[in-house]
């Protein structure tokens, strides 16, 4: 396929992907998400070679805490899924958790201790902006047309096949069509007259202002909800949990960030006198089982990439390159090819809840 | 956030209610005649509405009764509100 344009309501890089904490890793459960999350991470480990693009991707490892004794069997599970698959994880007592991250209170006095953790190496943060100008670049210099502020008002279909794009700049013809929208899959399902399993919500976060190197890795905490790393900037950049009800506002509400923030607090007493600087939401599109899709549909030539609810970036490159490969051959690739709508029918989901470090 | 007007105890935050999703989805009458295709629309499939969406609230820190809400998605609007059972008003 040569023939390819991009349609963008907004700008390239001015939703999720520039919302999002920038948190890259693989440790998923079950296989087929440890195949899709690895191939993502093995595309980073070359990505900035490949775009000649510095994407800023920093394997600074991440950790994942456990607070109670449901969490250590959880995490142990994981920790030995994960090996399974060929991806690396090991599981640390609460002493290797301090060793790695001396800045943690692991007082077995505060309210949720630190009973343990596991830590990911090869996982890490890249600049979320870079990402996407340098795919746009590279995209761009291989012929691709990057539309930017024009927007989707609906598809044109002919019984069950795609006929193209209605646009604010005027009518595309095409046989197909990938949908990458995020929390805004629904809106365009709805133009094509079908439905997804997804509920759009705000999810939250906030960075501070910036400060020395004080944490040089990605701790994340899914019992009490709070995760956080430093930008190169220096700002904490912290991930809050989302919304219980649809909203496509891009805010949340106050008590998420308040929850949140206490949690902060208990495990990083050092960040008791920080200031935040900004604060903001995104829309996420939940799949019930926490698992994407990236998927054929009912309808001939139209696609759908979406379901990555409040941890989509960290798979960018394996998503899009999956996606493409569905697109092209009309077919998945073996990588994607659990993550399709049918597993809604079939009953075959893939229950990524525990893993999804957001809960919801 | 924003306040809701609770039909048993009146005005409360948000953080007080519970969203229990879509409205009106009803339970299949007879279940063990549903095709899979047709479980799959009612466990699974929601119309995630970007305006206005109907649905259903629990006062889980207060009465703990379940009632409907008509809101706007887009900017958290509330149109209306009305007991479970009564019908729901066309906005």
């Amino acid at each position: 396929m040569k023939n390819i344009a991009v349609v963008e309501k907004g700008w390239i890089g001015g939703g999720n992907t520039g919302r999002n904490t920038t948190i890259i890793r693989s440790n998923y459960l079950w296989d087929a998400s440890a195949g899709l999350y690895d191939h993502a991470l093995k595309i980073w480990e070359g990505l900035s070679q490949e775009l000649n693009y510095n994407v800023m991707f920093s394997q600074r490892g991440v950790m994942n805490l456990a607070h109670n004794l449901q969490d250590v069997r959880d995490l142990k599970r994981r920790t030995h899924a994960n090996r399974l698959n060929g991806i690396d994880a090991v599981y640390l007592s609460t002493e290797e958790v301090k060793k790695f991250c001396p800045i943690i209170n692991t007082s077995q006095d505060i309210r949720y201790p630190v009973l343990g953790g596991t830590l990911q190496r090869r996982a890490g943060t890249a600049r979320h902006d870079a990402v996407a100008w340098g795919y746009a670049r590279g995209a761009d210099e291989m012929g691709v047309d990057i539309i930017q502020n024009c927007e989707v008002k609906g598809i044109k279909r002919n019984g069950d096949t795609v006929e193209g794009l209605e646009t604010t700049k005027g009518f595309i013809k095409t046989k197909k069509i990938g949908v990458v929208a995020a929390g805004h899959s629904s809106v365009i399902a709805n133009m094509a007259g079908i439905r997804l399993p997804l509920e759009s919500k705000p999810l939250q976060a906030l960075v501070s202002e910036p400060v020395k190197p004080i944490i040089d890795t990605v701790v994340m905490s899914n019992a009490v909800h709070a995760y956080v790393s430093q930008s190169d900037k220096g700002e904490l950049v912290i991930g809050a949990g989302t919304d219980d009800y649809v909203s496509y506002t891009q805010k949340g509400s106050h008590q998420i960030v308040e929850g949140t923030l206490n949690a902060i607090l208990e495990l990083y007493p050092i960040f008791s006198r920080m200031r935040m600087l900004r604060q903001w939401g995104g829309i996420v599109d939940i799949c019930p089982d926490a698992s994407p899709i990236l998927s054929k549909t009912s309808i001939k030539g139209l696609y759908f990439n979406c379901g990555w609810g409040t941890g989509g970036f960290k798979a960018t490159p394996g998503s899009g390159d999956l996606f493409a490969h569905t697109i092209a051959n009309d077919e998945p690739h073996k990588l994607n090819a659990a993550f399709n709508l049918n597993r809604f029918v079939s009953g075959d989901l893939v229950d990524e809840h525990g893993a999804a470090a957001v809960a919801h | 956030m924003f306040v809701i007007n609770c039909p048993y105890c009146g005005e409360r935050d948000q953080q007080e209610f519970k969203a229990g999703g879509e409205a009106h989805i009803e339970r299949p009458k007879q279940p063990t005649e549903l095709s899979d295709d047709e479980w799959a629309e009612y466990l699974f499939m929601r119309k995630n509405i970007k305006g206005i969406q109907y649905e259903r609230w629990n006062h889980a820190h207060g009465c703990r009764k379940w009632f409907n809400i008509v809101r706007d998605t887009s900017n958290d609007e509330i149109k209306a509100i009305y007991k479970m059972g009564e019908k729901p008003p066309s906005i």
